[in-house]
């Protein structure tokens, strides 16, 4: 070959990347996880054109479940304009070909890191988390031996002694991201590093939620209707965050996850949604925020 | 009640175990009755941990059996039961205190989460009965209550080890063993411990197997003693009466080994 054919001819990839013989082995691993909800099925994670920590897993989970037909949707941190969400949309435009939104309604299959759309999920919708570290009991049990024994055998009890420990030290339960949940009575799983805001979604969603850890090289997955539920102390129950008297400053939205903005060095800031298709859905229904540009054009 | 303390706690019968080709312990048979402390005494190498390991199913020997009467009064053969109930005897009516704190506390959480974390292993969500259990267990272990939100590294060695006991004796457990208590303590706070752990045994009738090298531990603590020499036990009986009274001539070296200061 020559040279010049080298350099101009673009690569034939596969659909979606990944070649058909580790799609299957994924997939088998998908289904499995699904049929154990909540348990951490062990996969040959592939090298990835891209660095461990920018959703090496949560990719090659999104190639192995999209058909031609499904319209794709990234975010990163609830927004469909970062860095992570461009590069895999990008990515699966190139591989891919398959059709893109950024309407949480539209899409089939949503890949996310860090939040889940404020808009509800439906059944024909599966969303796949990129997931950095997927052993609930890491930071307690260095040992994976012995943290695979302890899933195996239903011992739980070290995870309430991180919950304690937070009680003991802030005075309240003071983890607000990769809140542990236990998944139908039997398995404790991290979901990821998703606000606490978020846990409550996951609890009998109607949409697919499928888990991707590539460097940790596990796959896990909730099917619809599952039971999820945040652990806590009786005496110390579960909440999630809360701004009380607080509107997004764009759209006007309540009772959201808001991300804060800074916007100058006065100490004035602004809250507004981080889910940025649901922010944008808003605002084109005519619903503004008191720092939305239109909103004072809409006072006079 | 009355019958159960006629009958041994454990019983192991003709327990031998090999690394491979190599010797650990072998042909092993006593009983342990409730509320009796067993030291078992020997040099490094003699196969005292290696009896204590296989005792509390750390390692599964080579051979033989042994037999635990639970709550319930039935005697079951430790190594015929499953995993998961080795381990939960192991977290509820055993303890197991170890010679390094580090390998027996989670040095990086709070003395209150050490002392709490059988509890939440056993099903307790409530926070404060939690928080109020482990008080009442640090102060019968003489640590005071306003250390219970800091982390054991921050506490000397026989704090440490204090600890680790409380966190073994939260849930009430009916035997515990020790390897080596002592180890690495200087003599005044050895004391100090040894003195607690006599208490504790006499107030909550426990049974304990104590491995350990010095003689002067196994005549303060135990009822019995057991003499261990390559793998083998060679003698043993009521504690006076073997250390009074050594028969064999590894048992008399021992004994006589002993520094009497100012006598």
């Amino acid at each position: 070959m020559s040279l010049d054919q080298l350099t101009n001819e673009a690569p034939a990839y596969n659909f979606a990347y990944l070649d058909e013989q580790t799609k299957r082995m994924i997939r088998r691993a998908i289904l499995k996880g699904i049929a154990v909800p909540g348990y951490q099925v062990p996969f040959a994670a592939r090298e990835m054109p891209m660095p461990y920590g920018w959703g090496t897993g949560g990719v090659q989970v999104t190639a192995s479940v999209l058909g031609e037909s499904d319209i794709l949707k990234v975010i990163d941190q609830g927004a469909d304009d970062t860095t992570n969400a461009v590069s895999i949309r990008n990515f699966f435009a190139k591989t891919a070909n398959v059709d893109l939104t950024t309407h949480t309604s539209e899409a089939t299959v949503i890949q996310t890191r860090h939040r889940i759309p404020e808009e509800e999920l439906q059944e024909h919708q599966t969303l796949v988390y990129q997931v950095p570290i997927p052993e609930p009991l890491r930071f307690l049990e260095p040992r994976e031996t012995e943290t695979r024994k302890m899933h195996a055998l239903s011992e739980y009890g070290l995870i309430h002694v991180k919950l304690y420990e937070d009680i003991a030290t802030h005075g309240h339960i003071a983890t607000t991201y990769a809140y542990p949940v236990m998944v139908e009575g039997r398995y404790v799983m991290d979901p990821s590093p998703t606000p606490k805001f978020d846990n409550p979604k996951m609890h009998k969603s109607k949409a697919l939620q499928l888990f991707g850890a590539g460097r940790e090289k596990r796959i896990y997955a909730l099917p619809p209707h599952t039971d999820v539920v945040s652990l806590d102390f009786e005496d110390h129950p579960f909440t999630i965050q809360e701004w009380p008297d607080t509107k997004c400053a764009m759209c006007g939205a309540e009772g959201v996850y808001f991300d804060e903005v800074i916007l100058d060095d006065a100490g004035n800031n602004m809250f507004v949604c981080s889910d940025s298709d649901y922010c944008e859905t808003r605002q084109s229904e005519g619903h503004l925020g008191p720092l939305n540009a239109d909103y004072k054009e809409r006072m006079q | 009640m009355s019958l159960d303390q006629d009958l041994p706690l454990l019983s192991v019968k003709n327990l031998s175990h090999f690394y491979g080709q190599h010797l650990g312990c072998k042909n092993v048979n006593f009983d342990l009755y409730p509320g009796e402390v067993l030291a078992i005494v020997g040099e490094s190498g003699s196969g005292k941990t290696t009896l204590l390991n296989c005792l509390s199913t750390q390692i599964i020997p080579t051979d033989g059996a042994v037999f635990y009467r639970n709550r319930k009064g039935q005697s079951d053969n430790l190594y015929e039961m499953s995993e998961a109930q080795q381990r939960i005897l192991l977290r509820t009516d055993w303890g197991f205190v170890r010679q390094h704190p580090r390998d027996g506390l989670r040095m990086n959480v709070s003395a209150g989460a050490n002392v709490g974390e059988r509890l939440m292993a056993l099903g307790d969500r409530h926070y404060g009965k939690i928080r109020d259990t482990a008080l009442d267990w640090l102060e019968k272990v003489e640590i005071q209550a306003d250390r219970i939100d800091d982390a054991p590294r921050t506490f000397s060695g026989g704090m440490q080890q204090r600890l680790q006991i409380a966190r073994n004796l939260v849930t009430n457990p009916r035997l515990v063993f020790m390897d080596e208590p002592t180890g690495g303590l200087d003599v005044s706070v050895q004391a100090r411990l040894l003195d607690l752990i006599r208490r504790l045994v006499s107030e909550l009738g426990l049974s304990i197997i104590i491995v350990t090298h010095d003689l002067a531990v196994a005549r303060l603590l135990s009822d019995r003693i057991m003499v261990m020499k390559d793998g083998k036990v060679i003698e043993q009986g009521l504690t006076d009466q073997v250390l009074d009274d050594p028969h064999q001539a590894y048992t008399q070296l021992l004994v006589s080994s002993i520094l009497h200061v100012g006598s």
